[in-house]
């Protein structure tokens, strides 16, 4: 009954009580008393999961907050450890972060950049959470970092796949597990060259946002560096849920593969279209017509059910990985919730410990100490091999996974099958490449 | 006072001192109590409370009085708040020059859409408006990305030219009054937040109250609700009701503007989704919740709707077990499982059922249920304030 | 040329979804005069009922297979639908390939008592109610019903394919004396089409041949003299209700496999049906249907790249444009009464 989300204000209540006593206005503090925002006093602290919980992503957010609820667990040392145990650093002790207990807000990120701030600005403001993470779009995800850097808190990011989060619209206090598009090109180009040869002609559709263009642009630059012809990029609609409309004239334009850079309902929809309209069995310029889906994700390509069967795309990482570490993350959630975690939910774990491991190594929860912390910082042993968290960019280096939809699959969970484990060396681009030109980190903001 | 009658001052005194005390009457649980979830006394949200009551009062004045129901009212909430935030990134982060811009630019908007829109009544000027915000928020998305910043949302960056900014606050400031600083007051086991940005919005409230108030009871309000209750014979009379309908409309988009540079102005981000149906929906909605017509009617509705989106999506199933935790274990479980599929991700399916249920039960909105509460505990005095002027629907 | 034959095919496939919504939709603004928000929903559950039937189908018992291996290295469970048990593994398999079809029958019976249900228990105390008050209490309902259906089937898209032999597209270019592959079009999307022709010609034959059909109709133009006859108007209403619900049903459960259905899609659709609705005129049942169609091309043409290329975005806003237009053009719609909606 008496546990307690809030932690600064549980602590400014006892103080309070000891001082104060009673009803005068005694302590009339600004809200600036503190050397950073929402300096945990108390014997614990909180973290704000902001995930869509409502809307198309919902159930990916889902995902997500199993996994950060897997996470705490794992901290405040209940459970098996997961991948505390495969973890490289060794800091962290099963102990909460730093001897405080983890206690943790979740909010509805709604996929929209207002209601995801609402929702930020209610755990930072009310709560008194000293990190927020989470969200399942890059609008969203650049939306609330931006929040986090005014704020004064750190920002590690869910699942957001656009060059901007760490390219143009970088933060210093934002912090990106996941790939972007750009390691997702120059990780598919060199498989997509082995299948279906350097003599193809592309079209692509590409869903009209922001999101889409960045991963356009590095699919574009990605294939045309092996000799592929790139025969049109239509741009289609963020609220179409038909694509016949652009489907139809693909076959007519003489392009033999077809890109498509659609997340969600948008990839299911033109996925299930594309396929409808028979184009997997049409022979173009003597070649077999192939699709490509550049970001895969399980939970959409279950989506889109038979259709996924045979075509290729990337992802950040697949529960049917053998490294030791993938396997025990595996087994602690699959223990726990009876399925496979996602994407989703490993990069947000990830996230988590990595966040709680360079509290520990900072010795602080100040967000300049642990951007510190994280910059620069290598580890292994949590599902995908050597990683660097840049510290140009705040952005991890590590493999890319490239998936082709299985064609027996044994279970519903057994949709994708890896193909390639391209190593991190591959994807990895310069700071100042100029898909991710024109932001800049900036100061880390302690606030307050 | 100030042109009020009696009533009406009543009224405007009780929501000033609604307004400027929220802060306590917002925060009535102490903190680390199993309650302290239910409090709503933190900035975000008391400004959300408050910007959205001036979206609905501007949007009462069209269709409460006239009746015209505009779907396209967040067009002009994204415009004010685009405004803002394009003043930050050419001038400074002072919010004055952008308030300023995002009425007149809403208010430029307003008459477009509505002089094209008025010309037709009924369903199909609901239409015309919804196609106009529509349209707005496509191309605000995608092909507008240059002015809008598309998915992302519009935002200041650290090479804007902000010509005027110098030395000043880098974030959103009245003359040096940062929006987002606060200050904190602790009794007992409650604490207090006086937050800057809050009580600027809600003075700007007040004044936009005060204002509305004014228009219900004037002659040009009069004429609005002629035009409400019969237009036909309103043409009879020789009077063209378009001018007046034109001006309501005109009017509510100012509204709207300003609420939407408001929102900028606490929180220098414009998304795009602030101009989608959904949105202009939220505001229909809570004008009809709270009371169609009546002054404090959707300020009350405004208030409902973001309390709950910002409070029960906030509640996961481990606040629930720490409520029931002091039943035995199998009944907390039974609990949790039955309170659980409307919190956190249902908290939509609480809001739709409550709608069903005001609606259905409360045929005048939440302002009727005030009224009914006030005649059953409020004996002889409430017979008295039966034919309330501030409460009555205008038609 | 082919590429302009290409979106008429399009448009018309479009144009038959938005036609069949509209078309229930306008039936309940027209007889009853309610204006309904929860049509989407009808919609989507009707998809749901495509996918509810498939799950039944696929309802499975489970065997052990130790040769090989969950995800967590324990035994895979193998499963096996019982129709496999029951009815032998081939005749098994096409049942459940043929779930969708068989929706459709199983969806009428369900989506009409819905319709019966939801009128007389809610919508019948909103007749006489503002439609500020319809709008808040269907749109409620609307919520609930989403959400409803999220909680048990989830957030994201659930697949439900077409029966086997309706699955790749068919080659229009070669009968048009084209080049193989200029125009192809996938079978189901045409079973759709003539399908929504099916129904739209049904409802208006029922509307104009029966008896029961000619009193609606009287209704829709004079209610209160309809009622003066003696007719019990009210009853014959609550059946239109239901025939509503049930056409934006088998709506639903026909689009399952062109778009995996998701728990608000009908939310997708509740806009553009107002649209087209408003377009075609109030209380117009062919005018919905005239609109539909002729949105459903104009934004298959507006989504052609040289049209494209001429005007950016255009594909994006085509029917808000159209809307503005006819509106301004045509006071009422395309076909709209006079006084219907108006105020």
């Amino acid at each position: 009954m008496s546990k307690t989300n809030m932690t600064r204000r549980g602590v400014l209540k006892t103080g309070a009580i000891a001082g104060a006593g009673v009803a005068l206005p005694t302590i009339f503090t600004a809200s600036s008393a503190a050397a950073y925002t929402n300096e945990p006093t108390g014997s614990s602290v909180t973290l704000g999961f902001n995930v869509p919980q409502t809307g198309p992503y919902a159930d990916e957010g889902a995902d997500e907050l199993r996994a950060y609820q897997l996470a705490v667990e794992h901290l405040n040392g209940e459970g098996d450890g997961g991948m505390m145990n495969t973890f490289s650093s060794k800091e962290l002790q099963g102990n909460g972060i730093l001897g405080k207990k983890v206690e943790f807000v979740t909010g509805d990120t709604q996929t929209k950049s207002d209601a995801a701030r609402a929702s930020a600005k209610s755990m930072i403001e009310k709560d008194g959470a000293v990190m927020i993470t989470g969200g399942s779009s890059s609008g969203v995800a650049i939306a609330v970092q931006g929040l986090c850097q005014e704020a004064g808190v750190i920002f590690m990011a869910g699942l957001t796949h656009s060059n901007d989060t760490t390219g143009k619209d970088k933060k210093a206090n934002g912090f990106r597990h996941f790939f972007n598009g750009y390691m997702s090109g120059a990780a598919l180009a060199p498989v997509l060259q082995n299948l279906y040869g350097s003599d193809r002609n592309a079209y692509h559709l590409t869903a009209d946002y922001t999101w889409g263009w960045t991963q356009e642009e590095s699919i574009k630059a990605a294939t045309e560096a092996l000799g592929w012809n790139t025969v049109n990029a239509v741009k289609t609609p963020l609220a179409a849920t038909d694509f016949s409309s652009y489907i139809a004239p693909v076959l007519n334009s003489g392009a033999d593969v077809l890109v498509l850079n659609h997340y969600g309902g948008n990839m299911v929809n033109s996925l299930t279209n594309a396929v409808q309209f028979g184009l997997r069995d049409k022979v173009v310029n003597g070649k077999n017509f192939e699709i490509v889906v550049p970001l895969y994700s399980r939970l959409m390509a279950k989506g889109a059910g038979e259709n996924v069967k045979g075509i290729h795309g990337s992802t950040n990482w697949h529960w049917s990985l053998q490294d030791d570490a993938s396997k025990a993350f595996v087994k602690s959630f699959g223990t726990k919730y009876g399925f496979p975690p996602s994407q989703a939910a490993h990069t947000v774990y990830c996230q988590t410990l990595l966040y709680a491991d360079a509290a520990t190594r900072a010795g602080t929860f100040n967000p300049c100490g642990i951007a510190e912390a994280l910059e620069g910082f290598e580890f292994d042993g949590l599902g995908n091999g050597p990683t660097l968290y840049r510290a140009e960019d705040h952005q991890c280096f590590k493999d890319v996974l490239v998936v082709r939809g299985k064609e027996n699959p044994t279970s519903e969970f057994d949709l994708l099958e890896v193909v390639e484990v391209t190593p991190a060396a591959q994807v990895t681009y310069a700071p100042d490449h100029p898909m991710f030109a024109g932001g800049a980190l900036g100061e880390c903001n302690p606030g307050a | 006072m100030l042109g009020l009658n009696k009533k009406d001052t009543s009224l405007m005194i009780l929501v000033a001192v609604l307004a400027l005390c929220a802060p306590f009457i917002l925060n009535p649980f102490p903190e680390g109590s199993a309650m302290a979830q239910f409090n709503a006394g933190y900035p975000d949200l008391m400004q959300r409370f408050v910007i959205f009551g001036i979206f609905a009062i501007g949007f009462n004045i069209l269709f409460g009085l006239t009746g015209y129901l505009s779907f396209g009212h967040a067009a002009f909430l994204g415009v004010g708040s685009y405004s803002v935030v394009w003043m930050y990134k050419l001038l400074n982060y002072n919010i004055l020059p952008g308030l300023v811009l995002s009425v007149l630019t809403a208010g430029l908007f307003a008459l477009l859409i509505g002089y094209v829109s008025l010309r037709r009544s009924g369903i199909y000027f609901s239409i015309l408006t919804l196609a106009f915000a529509q349209m707005s928020f496509n191309l605000a998305y995608s092909v507008l990305t240059p002015i809008t910043n598309g998915e992302t949302g519009l935002q200041v960056y650290t090479n804007d030219a902000q010509i005027f900014l110098g030395d000043g606050p880098t974030s959103p400031h009245l003359f040096g009054i940062v929006m987002n600083k606060s200050a904190d007051l602790n009794i007992g086991a409650w604490e207090f937040t006086f937050n800057n940005g809050y009580y600027f919005c809600a003075i700007v409230m007040l004044v936009m109250f005060y204002l509305s108030i004014r228009i219900f009871r004037s002659p040009f309000g009069m004429m609005l609700r002629a035009i409400k209750s019969n237009q036909t014979r309103l043409n009879y009379t020789g009077l063209n009701p378009r001018p007046y309908a034109l001006a309501a409309f005109v009017i509510s988009g100012m509204y709207a503007g300003l609420a939407g540079g408001l929102m900028a102005s606490m929180d220098p981000l414009a998304g795009a989704e602030r101009m989608q149906w959904t949105a202009s929906g939220e505001v229909v909605l809570m004008t009809i919740l709270g009371g169609t017509g009546t002054l404090i009617g959707p300020v009350l509705g405004a208030g409902f709707i973001k309390y709950f989106e910002n409070i029960f999506s906030k509640i996961n199933d481990t606040i629930l077990h720490q409520w029931f935790a002091f039943l035995p274990d199998g009944l907390e479980n039974f609990m949790v499982f039955i309170v659980h599929p409307f919190i956190g991700k249902g908290w939509h399916l609480t809001l739709g059922i409550l709608f069903m249920l005001v609606v259905i039960f409360l045929p005048g909105g939440l302002v009727e249920g005030g009224q009914r509460l006030k005649r059953a505990f409020g004996g002889k005095d409430a017979g008295k304030d039966k034919p309330d002027a501030s409460t009555e629907p205008a038609e | 040329m082919d590429a302009i034959i290409l979106q008429i095919l399009n448009g018309l496939d479009k144009g038959s979804a938005y036609a069949l919504i509209a078309l229930g939709l306008t039936l309940i603004f027209g007889t009853l005069g309610v204006v309904n928000f929860a049509h989407g929903a009808l919609f989507m559950i009707g998809a749901f009922c495509a996918v509810t039937l498939s799950k039944i189908l696929n309802l499975s018992f489970e065997t052990v297979d130790a040769s090989q291996t969950d995800f967590l290295g324990n035994p895979l469970k193998v499963k096996t639908p019982y129709v496999m048990e029951w009815f032998g593994p081939e005749t098994g398999a096409a049942i459940i390939d043929w779930s969708v079809p068989l929706a459709i029958l199983f969806s009428i019976p369900i989506m009409v008592a819905f319709g019966f249900i939801m009128e007389r228990g809610l919508i019948k105390h909103f007749y006489k109610r503002e439609h500020a008050d319809q709008i808040l209490v269907t749109f409620g309902l609307a919520i609930v019903l989403q959400e409803v259906v999220k909680y048990f089937f989830g957030a994201n898209p659930i697949p439900t394919g077409a029966p086997d032999v309706f699955k790749g597209s068919f080659d229009f270019g070669v009968m048009l004396g084209f080049d193989p592959n200029a125009i192809i079009y996938p079978y189901w999307r045409l079973v759709y089409f003539g399908f929504s022709a099916l129904v739209i010609g049904g409802v208006f034959a029922f509307l104009q041949f029966t008896t029961f059909g000619m009193v609606v109709r009287a209704g829709m133009a004079d209610r209160e003299t309809v009622g003066l006859l003696g007719i019990n108007i009210d009853r014959r209403f609550t059946i239109m209700f239901g025939i509503a619900a049930a056409v934006a049903g088998v709506a639903g459960v026909m689009y399952a496999p062109i778009n995996s259905p998701n728990y608000h899609m009908g939310m997708d659709f509740l806009v553009l049906s107002f649209v087209v609705v408003v377009v075609g005129g109030m209380g117009s049942l062919p005018g919905a249907v005239l609109a539909g169609f002729l949105l459903g091309i104009l934004e298959s043409f507006a989504s052609m790249n040289f049209v494209k290329e001429l005007i950016p975005g255009i594909d994006q806003i085509i029917i808000y444009v159209v809307a503005i237009i006819i509106l301004l053009t045509r006071p009422r719609g395309l076909m709209g009464r006079k006084g219907v909606m108006e105020e």
